[in-house]
């Protein structure tokens, strides 16, 4: 299965989405934000950092480059594209998923680990996946998802949350909400499910030696539905 | 032409940092305050005499990367 991995100036999770990609058996490729044209691919990630120095808003300058004309014609023709982190904040801001990602409540930069539930598994990212919630690591300064009250409506209409946070159990409230996000979310889906959005980084937990190995779920799960 | 845009939070978009600076006002003893919010400020020169052209392509970079209309509105606040 090949993928690849855009990387725009300020792009620090790329090398790890790399590194994840392959050991999970995609044949991965690192492509340059100034390239014109996506190689072949059957997903496209977004990788997570600090894109332009999240100059003017998190995300704005990142979603105008070259690469992503491919890449939004990629996902409107149906193509999977997948955003963690800042890559969720390009997608918002590309238009290709609703909403926005402001800046945190509490206006700290938060580094921990979350618990986030599943909520729809009938797509391609978490169909068959064996866990109902997953221990994932957040990193971010511009994490609290904010949208309009009808867009908020369509999204669980479509059912387009794809997760949120929850404690441990999988309950979703308030006390487990780190930055404000409406509803607890941590990633949207587009309405046809094949773009997905999402704060918690996969890529950094795949490993015992790492934070954990709840990326290795995702991923493992990921490729199986891919392939 | 130079022209200068100012991009505000929407009313219902919370903003955390201009509600601190609020609250640091506040503790300075500029106590009568109602509410603080952060906005930006750009200045553009461009390369165009005629106002309501310059003004129209201004609006267009407003629309297309400076501001997000989801959360934010702009405003061109002078022309010359």
């Amino acid at each position: 299965m090949n993928s690849s991995v855009i990387t725009f100036p300020g792009s620090n999770c790329d090398r790890d989405m790399d590194v994840a990609l392959k050991k999970f058996g995609f044949k991965n490729k690192m492509v340059w934000h100034n390239d014109n044209e996506l190689p072949k691919s059957d997903l496209v990630v977004l990788p997570g950092g600090f894109s332009y120095g999240d100059y003017l808003r998190c995300g704005s300058m990142a979603s105008k480059s070259k690469i992503m004309k491919s890449v939004i014609n990629f996902a409107k023709s149906g193509g999977k594209v997948m955003g963690i982190c800042n890559g969720f904040q390009i997608l918002v801001e590309s238009g290709l998923l609703p909403g926005v990602l402001l800046r945190n409540k509490y206006l700290e930069f938060i580094c921990k680990n979350v618990f986030v539930k599943v909520n729809n598994k009938d797509n391609s990212y978490f169909k068959g996946i064996s866990k109902d919630t997953l221990e994932l690591t957040i990193a971010h300064n511009e994490g609290n998802y904010f949208c309009s009250k009808d867009q908020i409506k369509e999204i669980k209409d479509n059912n387009q949350v794809a997760l949120s946070y929850c404690d441990e159990n999988g309950k979703i409230d308030e006390n487990q909400n780190p930055n404000g996000s409406i509803q607890n979310i941590a990633g949207i889906f587009n309405r046809d499910k094949n773009i997905l959005g999402m704060m918690p980084h996969p890529e950094r937990m795949i490993d015992q030696a790492l934070l954990g190995e709840d990326g290795s779920v995702f991923f493992k799960n990921l490729i199986n539905n891919i392939r | 032409m130079k022209i200068s845009v100012i991009i505000t939070l929407k009313k219902d978009v919370l903003d955390p940092q201009g509600k601190v600076i609020h609250q640091t006002l506040d503790g300075m003893g500029f106590n009568n305050i109602n509410e603080v919010r952060q906005g930006k400020y750009f200045e553009i020169d461009i390369e165009e005499n005629d106002k309501k052209k310059s003004e129209d392509k201004i609006e267009e970079m407003c629309k297309k990367l400076l501001a997000n209309l989801v959360i934010e509105d702009y405003k061109i606040i002078g022309s010359q």
